[in-house]
């Protein structure tokens, strides 16, 4: 079969990346064709900046060599500007004369500078900052003259400046709004980071209007610039004017040829959720140049969101929607840290909580709005920025954490990165991510080498914050001091996996509201991209329906996690570990003796208290499990499972000299009432007989500190990767209250929880305001919850004794022989 | 001896699931049945760090490793997505519902691999555990 034709106009980072993912998904469909204006392979545009400071060469930011054209068969007409498109006969011209013929094309020829339209700006000397060559230029100015002035306090306007002082100019920053980067910055932060390039040695001259370049001959009239003049008559010396004044996508050909654009100022191509221009369906446009859904995006992860959607569309898998984008940006000067997001500017109807240490150079803002974080302004220390910007895209309830919200999230028990909150002081060999090693310096590598720009990309090939995700700022800085890539974009909606498009939420509505009852009716209902899902959603929605449908919905081990296919935990050399249950922590001789015979017979290698009182058999082999549930003769302790497990109690009155409730007995009971219960995650609780808590209760999904009175009851705390200390619920007099209320918390989380979220986290999602109101405000919903729990749970079957009632196929406990 | 050796039935492989086969030397072999009642055999070891991908949750053409999650292909051993590596792939024959294996193969490949250790002694302290040499990927 012939190969159709792709012609790709422009030859940048939002288009090449949009061919990597097309090659990607389908090699052999297109002939691909790619101009490019600039004489130079696809570079990483950002770190423009970084090569003017001199903290990078042009070498270093090239992304696609020119071999990889080659190796990937991909046309490449360097230098060659395209001027002009037949779209009857579907040819593209280039200003050289050069013509090539398109079954589909692709626009992304990006942005251009915007040129403030004032006399003197084609003097020598004036220059945009855009790409290599202004860079080029600047780099070779600053090596013959001394004074520079950047029109623009922006991002861009900004990098420029701090570039240019760096390799010894003079450098004044004119800028026309009242504070610097307005659009990204409140007035107090923007001020500190003026003081702060200040100090710097960068001059400023904010709120002046630019009148008029003035060059050195014919009256001021031509030849090179060497003064701006401004509208009240100053007059500042400079041998190079860099206007950074914003951009507008580059739609030059797209309106010669007919392509409809925004007019309203911004401009764009407008596109649809597919990225096909509006008006002919052959014609795709990705990157700065395109509008979508009237906004034109300007940061890089957008962009590539926007290309992958372009690819599978291009390789005609129909499949794909891009969505739009939720931004926040980063400036990119060494040594200073500013993070902003949403409606930072605030105004009526919104509260601020402010954080100000001008000395320490420390501003964090936080602007709510109806109970929800709609802005983040932040300079100094912005390790909590990823959190805030996922706070404000959730747009969930603050109430609940307000007092501790302008601390971050970082500040709360983080373990596992030695406590660092600044990626950029740490050294090579410090690690950042303690859950699988990785250090500094290899994620840097990684992305360096391998042209990482996303932290999905960065957790798939370092598994850097890959695990438990404390590391993720950390990542992000690494990721924008050593890619440019602005991290912080993202789709508005997370989609499950890449299965399907639907997000957990979505999932666990559709089999409730119609009634799904099997994996595969789900994934028919909802047209899954693959026939029987991944590793990731086939778990998730195997635990929804039997979940949301009791006796119903059939179990399918095939899609759980070998832990709860073989019940005991597989250990990283394939053999088990065992762990049998002890009600409340306590347990009797005989118990103690059948164990220890079975670790004799079955050679066990060892034998581990566990932090939730009890016994840890560890290196048992598969073919043994049997035996040794047998054998020992207790129930399952469900250690391997998402599921209850520990009730951990102190001694209570019945020994204890301080105890004021018997808290053994109430573990017991709690523990007989709600054992086998599965769950979106691990769930444990604890039973304190007095307030010395030595149970650790403060830290359990459910923690229960008996006081003189009656009992507190404590919700989502936990002793992981995050220490989160449990909310104070509810004080009750009775242990069938606790009972009642411990039971109807863990049926709401059951109920509502999303797969691998802990009540820590589910608590952080909906708000303890919305659990607090269906649990204590509710108390028919609070007796249905508890009911339905033990509904759930009547019957079921211990695992390690009833194999047939709990589905567990043995044929897997013995191999095949051959 | 004959080429083909029977092993079991494919209903006696669980619909997207596995069981192991034990050789009389070296490590087990795993076969997989996908929902297409297609089977694959691969060594089972996953070329990360040796986890035994019969353990493993099988979806479309892939298994995902019990032990860290990653994907390997069923019919090359290979891994995907970002990841590198490759475990030895066995060769399978199907004859009215009965699936065979190459004797010679199971004879002879992969015979030599080493097993990943834990327990007392498997640790060296503060370099973490580097008893487990990854295996040379396969070349087909």
């Amino acid at each position: 079969m012939k190969k159709m034709k792709l012609v790709m106009v422009g030859n940048g980072m939002a288009g090449v990346r949009t061919l990597e993912e097309l090659l990607k998904i389908s090699p052999d469909l297109y002939d691909i064709t790619v101009f490019g204006a600039e004489p130079h392979p696809n570079y990483n545009r950002i770190l423009l900046s970084p090569v003017l400071a001199g903290e990078q060469t042009l070498d270093e930011i090239v992304l696609n060599p020119l071999s990889w054209y080659e190796e990937n068969g991909v046309k490449l007409h360097l230098g060659k500007k395209v001027v002009d498109v037949d779209r009857n006969k579907r040819v593209v011209k280039a200003s050289d004369g050069t013509e090539e013929s398109y079954d589909r094309l692709l626009i992304a020829t990006g942005s251009n500078p915007f040129i403030l339209p004032v006399p003197g700006k084609e003097l020598e000397g004036v220059i945009a900052y855009r790409d290599i060559a202004d860079t080029n230029t600047m780099i070779d100015a600053a090596s013959k003259y001394k004074h520079a002035v950047v029109i623009g306090g922006g991002l861009l306007g900004l990098e420029a400046a701090n570039g240019l002082m760096l390799r010894g100019m003079q450098v004044t920053v004119v800028h026309i709004m009242p504070w610097l980067m307005e659009r990204q910055l409140d007035d107090t932060a923007g001020k500190l980071l003026q003081k702060s390039l200040e100090s710097r040695g960068l001059k400023f001259m904010i709120g002046a209007q630019t009148q008029h370049l003035i060059g050195d001959k014919d009256g001021g009239k031509s030849g090179r610039v060497m003064a701006v003049q401004f509208k009240d008559g100053t007059e500042v010396p400079a041998d190079l004017v860099v206007m950074a004044a914003g951009i507008r996508p580059n739609t030059e050909l797209a309106l010669k040829i007919g392509l409809h654009c925004f007019n309203d100022g911004r401009g764009g191509i407008v596109v649809n959720d597919t990225m096909q221009t509006i008006t002919d369906p052959r014609i795709y446009s990705v990157g700065e140049c395109a509008a979508h859904r009237g906004i034109a995006y300007g940061l890089v992860a957008p962009l590539f969101e926007q290309g992958k959607v372009c690819a599978t569309h291009l390789a005609e898998f129909g499949i794909g929607r891009y969505q739009g984008s939720q931004t926040s940006t980063k400036l990119k000067v060494t040594g200073i840290d500013l993070f902003s997001a949403g409606d930072f500017m605030g105004g009526e109807g919104c509260e601020e909580i402010v954080m100000s240490d001008p000395y320490g150079g420390v501003y964090k803002k936080l602007v709510i709005r109806d109970d929800k974080l709609i802005g983040a302004c932040m300079y100094g220390d912005t390790v909590d920025g990823s959190w805030y910007f996922k706070l404000l895209r959730e747009g969930r309830s603050i109430g609940d954490i307000r007092d501790k919200l302008m601390f971050g999230e970082s500040n709360i028990g983080d373990v596992g990165h030695e406590g660092h909150s600044k990626a950029a002081s740490m050294a090579d060999n410090d690690e950042v991510c303690g859950c699988n090693g990785v250090n500094k310096g290899a994620i840097c590598k990684a992305i360096k080498e391998k042209g990482l720009f996303t932290l999905e990309e960065v957790r798939k090939h370092t598994k850097a914050s890959a695990s438990c995700g404390s590391c993720t700022g950390l990542v992000e800085q690494l990721l924008m001091f050593t890619a440019g890539g602005d991290y912080s974009a993202t789709p508005k909606k997370k989609a499950m996996c890449g299965c399907t498009e639907h997000s957990h939420q979505e999932v666990r509505e559709a089999i409730k509201e119609q009634k799904l009852l099997t994996i595969d009716a789900t994934y028919k209902a909802l047209a899954w991209r693959t026939p029987n899902g991944c590793s990731s959603c086939r778990p998730a929605v195997n635990y929804y329906l039997i979940s949301t449908w009791p006796k119903e919905a059939k179990d399918d081990p095939q899609s759980r996690f070998i832990n709860e296919r073989s019940h005991a935990n597989i250990q990283k050399d394939g053999t088990y570990s065992v762990i049998p249950r002890m009600w409340g922590g306590e347990t009797t001789a005989d118990e103690l003796r059948r164990i220890a015979d079975a670790v004799d017979k079955y050679k066990i290698p060892t034998v581990k208290v566990t932090g939730g009182q009890r016994i840890d058999l560890l290196g048992v082999k598969k073919e043994d499990l049997v035996n040794v549930w047998k054998d020992i003769g207790m129930p399952s302790g469900h250690a391997y499972a998402k599921a209850l497990r520990t009730v951990k109690t102190c001694v209570g009155s019945e020994w204890c000299r301080f105890g004021t409730q018997d808290s053994t007995q109430m573990g017991k009971d709690l523990e007989r009432a709600m054992w086998r219960m599965y769950a979106p995650h691990k769930v444990k609780f604890a039973v304190s007989g007095c307030p010395r808590n030595c149970a650790e209760a403060g830290i359990k999904d459910v923690g229960i500190i008996g006081v003189d009175s009656g009992w507190e009851m404590y919700v989502a705390g936990n002793g992981g990767i995050k220490t989160e200390v449990a909310h104070f619920f509810v004080k009750l007099k009775t242990p069938e209250e606790v009972l009642e209320y411990t039971g109807a918390f863990c049926q709401l989380y059951r109920e509502e929880g999303w797969y691998l979220e802990r009540t820590v986290h589910y608590v952080n999602r909906v708000g303890l305001d919305h659990v607090k109101k269906k649990i204590l405000d509710d108390a028919p919903g609070r007796k249905a919850l508890w009911e339905r729990l033990q509904f759930s749970l009547d019957g079921e079957p211990d695992p390690w004794f009833e194999f047939d009632k709990a589905a567990v196929d043995t044929r897997q406990f013995s191999p095949l022989s051959a | 001896m004959s080429e083909w050796k029977p092993i079991c039935l494919v209903t006696d492989i669980p619909m997207l699931g596995s069981r192991r086969v034990a050789r009389e030397k070296g490590p087990h072999v795993a076969i997989f049945r996908n929902s297409e009642n297609k089977v694959f055999a691969l060594l089972d070891r996953c070329p990360h760090k040796g986890g035994p991908l019969s353990q493993g949750i099988v979806f479309g053409d892939s298994v995902a490793c019990p032990l860290h999650n990653w994907t390997i292909g069923l019919d090359d051993g290979c891994a995907k997505g970002a990841d590198e590596g490759c475990t030895q792939p066995f060769q399978i024959r199907v004859d009215n519902g009965t699936v065979h294996l190459h004797a010679e193969e199971l004879a002879t490949l992969a015979i030599h691999v080493a097993l990943p250790k834990a327990g007392p002694g498997a640790s060296t302290g503060a370099l973490g555990d580097r008893t487990f040499e990854v295996q040379a990927p396969h070349s087909p």
